[in-house]
């Protein structure tokens, strides 16, 4: 029974090109995209200079501000006023201000002080942007006033698992996580649904084939072409950016085929409560986004006030997207993962029980 | 007239009944500026590490209790081995470990070395702890021979946004997001439904012209959008404290150009999609994510390469969240906001010729 039934669910995929086209091509498109916008490196903070003082002492200081390679030199002004615009257009996210007198006040009073303004709508980019500028003045005054005194303690930091600091790494492993997540669950929950919108569900209803061995023939096929899915994206991340998994590949493949049966059991259980596309795609579209923002895809979990964190708990995605950047980059064993695995194995029993018991063959 | 009226009151049936999708569209604006004013946040907080200590005296316990002081780290536990550092990395347990080794003590004042080993996973994270931990301990080891009184001081001005709040950056963003969803998906989606159902034929035979069809369809979505701009902009303003320095008046009007725009893209999707799901596709996956991730919400866009910088300049929600950002949080009049607020127009135009020159009539 669940041959036939299958064999039907292929058909119809295969018939549609258009959706399969997409289901295919737009995921891959996006991984192959969207890793070099993801990217939170700050590399260049647009600066605008005011020398006021235009002295030996402030020149030297905004040619060492240049070369730390953080900061582009937008402009030189002469005034504050005058800089403001390049603000207000955002071609300047820092001001920094030289007063007048700055090396007089420095030779007599042995201090004097220079004001950054930072363009703070970006609260993130101004936080490090002014913290780089600070951190290198700091140097320079340690240079100026007792170059011959050395910190005996060096602070030496190692950086683990990515040592290039390539965020390109971090972001691929996950977008990939997240794009499997939109589809499967996207396709599934839009499916059910949209044979009882053309009303073909009747049919189904009224033979003896069973819930579960109904929605199984709804599910094997999303689940294929995950895993489908999943295995061009590794090549993607192998041939366009070189990555590959630090761990093993069969544990990847291993959690995404548990992950996959949860995801489509949540898309089918959406699926079997929505009356329409509509009401399905939306319902999906919530979860999704809720999802992904508490996911840690793109900000840090530990970041998050705890009550947000235990949120993070009940996300399938977070698991996925933990795993995914632990085998790619930690290269973690099975037995690091096996918490996350029976967690998503939870997840997937409830997801699928739920759709069977939401699926209804009397209307 | 009133032809157009009973159209018009035939599409608020059509979304009214459905309430769990009236509901889930007023709830999104509510719950994204909840997640983004509370819980999303990308500064560093409460991160937690282990501590090696070879050598376990008093300036190594002042160091760890400094650091462990501090809102950017909590200290997990004190190991014993490199190889249980290894595994609680591997465990995504910790993301920092500082390594001591035996003879710091009697080699402080001549040379020695802290180790401090980060998971550069993330690289931001890595590189944001290792200068919280780096200024900490630095503090800690040489307050007591330089005084930091002298040299040139920097003194820091936050202009726009004082607390340097992430919800300044992302009411703007949130905004731009909901109504190309909202318009976008729905109308798309409600004009091809018709399609599937074959009620589009109905609507086409009627006396009514195509454009009051098209019409009649948008109102409803271009007054939800209107009733999620308000929502979100009085949340953001009472609940998260962002302030509209702008006049509000440009504010809504640049969303409800804005919103237009959306629609007319849902209605160009419209026009190629043959199925609501080929619709929800193209819009969900071929615009949401690009929408998030190339309109400047979340990632700067001039940390892009120059190919999706340009690819950028073609995502109407970057124009519109970069005008409303100036209008908003910067308070700059119309003026400034003219190049913004024309690219937009031009684009709802161009949408509209496509639209018009690919909608058709005729059923095939």
């Amino acid at each position: 029974m669940l041959r036939f039934l299958l064999e039907k669910e292929f058909k119809q995929i295969k018939r549609d090109s258009l959706i399969l086209r997409m289901m295919l091509i737009m995921p891959l498109m996006q991984l192959i995209i969207l890793p070099f916008a993801a990217n939170f490196e700050m590399k260049n903070v647009n600066l605008a200079v005011v020398d006021n003082d235009c002295s030996p002492v402030t020149t030297e200081l905004t040619d060492k501000i240049l070369s730390s390679g953080y900061f582009k030199l937008t402009t030189t002004q002469d005034s504050y006023e005058a800089a403001l615009p390049f603000m207000e257009k955002n071609s300047a996210d820092l001001i920094l201000e030289y007063p007048a007198r700055l090396e007089k006040d420095l030779g007599r009073e042995r201090s004097a002080c220079v004001s950054i303004t930072a363009n703070a709508v970006n609260g993130t980019k101004a936080g490090i942007g002014t913290s780089y500028l600070a951190s290198i003045i700091r140097q320079y005054n340690i240079e100026q006033i007792s170059p011959d005194v050395t910190i005996p303690v060096q602070i030496k930091n190692t950086h683990l698992f990515n040592p290039y600091l390539d965020y390109k790494a971090y972001m691929v492993p996950g977008i990939l996580a997240f794009l499997l997540t939109l589809v499967g669950g996207f396709l599934s929950a839009l499916n059910i649904v949209s044979e009882k919108e053309k009303g073909t569900i009747e049919q189904i209803n009224v033979t003896p084939v069973p819930k579960s061995i109904f929605l199984l023939s709804k599910l094997i096929p999303f689940w294929v072409i995950g895993l489908i899915i999943l295995t061009l994206g590794l090549f993607i991340s192998w041939i366009v950016y070189g990555f590959i998994p630090d761990g093993n590949v069969l544990a990847i493949y291993v959690f995404a085929a548990i992950y996959l049966v949860a995801l489509t059991g949540l898309g089918l259980a959406v699926s079997a409560i929505s009356a329409s596309q509509q009401q399905a795609m939306f319902t999906m579209f919530f979860c999704n986004m809720l999802f992904a923002l508490m996911s840690g895809l793109f900000t840090p979990i530990s970041s998050m006030p705890d009550w947000a964190q235990t949120i993070t708990l009940f996300n399938p995605i977070r698991y996925f997207v933990e795993v995914m950047r632990m085998i790619y980059l930690k290269g973690s064993l099975f037995t690091d993962i096996t918490g996350h695995l029976l967690i998503v194995c939870a997840f997937a029993v409830f997801f699928n029980t739920l759709a069977v018991i939401g699926y209804r063959k009397k209307s | 007239m009133k032809q157009f009226q009973s159209f018009l009151k035939k599409e608020f049936y059509h979304i009214f009944r459905d309430s769990r999708t009236t509901i889930t569209m007023m709830v999104i604006p509510i719950v994204l500026v909840i997640l983004f004013g509370y819980a999303i946040t990308t500064e560093i907080k409460s991160t937690r590490f282990v501590v090696f200590d070879q050598s376990k005296n008093s300036t190594t316990q002042r160091i760890i209790d400094r650091l462990a002081a501090s809102e950017y780290f909590v200290i997990y536990k004190q190991v014993s081995s490199y190889e249980e550092i290894e595994t609680l990395f591997r465990k995504n347990k910790i993301r920092m470990a500082i390594v001591f080794p035996p003879d710091f003590e009697e080699n402080r004042q001549t040379g020695t070395e802290v180790q401090l080993l980060t998971d550069a996973s993330d690289p931001n994270e890595a590189t944001s702890l290792v200068e919280y931990a780096t200024t900490i301990i630095n503090t800690e080891l040489t307050k007591d021979y330089i005084v930091s009184s002298v040299g040139i001081k920097p003194v820091v001005r936050l202009l726009y946004n004082p607390q340097m709040k992430d919800a300044y950056n992302f009411v703007p963003g949130v905004m731009g997001m909901i109504l190309i969803l909202i318009c976008s998906i729905m109308t798309s989606v409600g004009i091809v439904r018709e399609k599937e159902y074959g009620s589009m034929e109905v609507l086409l035979v009627s006396p009514l012209k195509p454009v009051y069809i098209i019409l009649a369809k948008a109102t409803p979505y271009l007054l939800i959008s209107l009733v999620n701009i308000l929502t979100i902009l009085s949340l953001a303003y009472f609940l998260l404290d962002v302030p509209i320095k702008g006049s509000l008046f440009l504010v809504i009007m640049l969303s409800l150009l804005y919103a237009l725009l959306a629609l007319t893209l849902g209605l160009f999707v419209s026009t190629i999609a043959k199925t609501q799901q080929a619709a929800m596709l193209i819009c969900g996956i071929a615009l949401m994510l690009p929408i998030i991730l190339l309109s400047g919400m979340m990632f700067p866009v001039e940390n892009m390469p120059w190919i999706l910088q340009q690819l950028s300049n073609l995502i109407p929600a970057r124009w519109y969240i970069v005008a409303l950002r100036d209008v908003m949080i910067k308070g700059l009049g119309v003026t400034e906001i003219l190049p913004e607020i024309s690219i937009l127009v031009v684009m709802t135009l161009v949408l509209i010729v496509l639209s018009v020159k690919r909608f058709k009539v005729r059923l095939e």
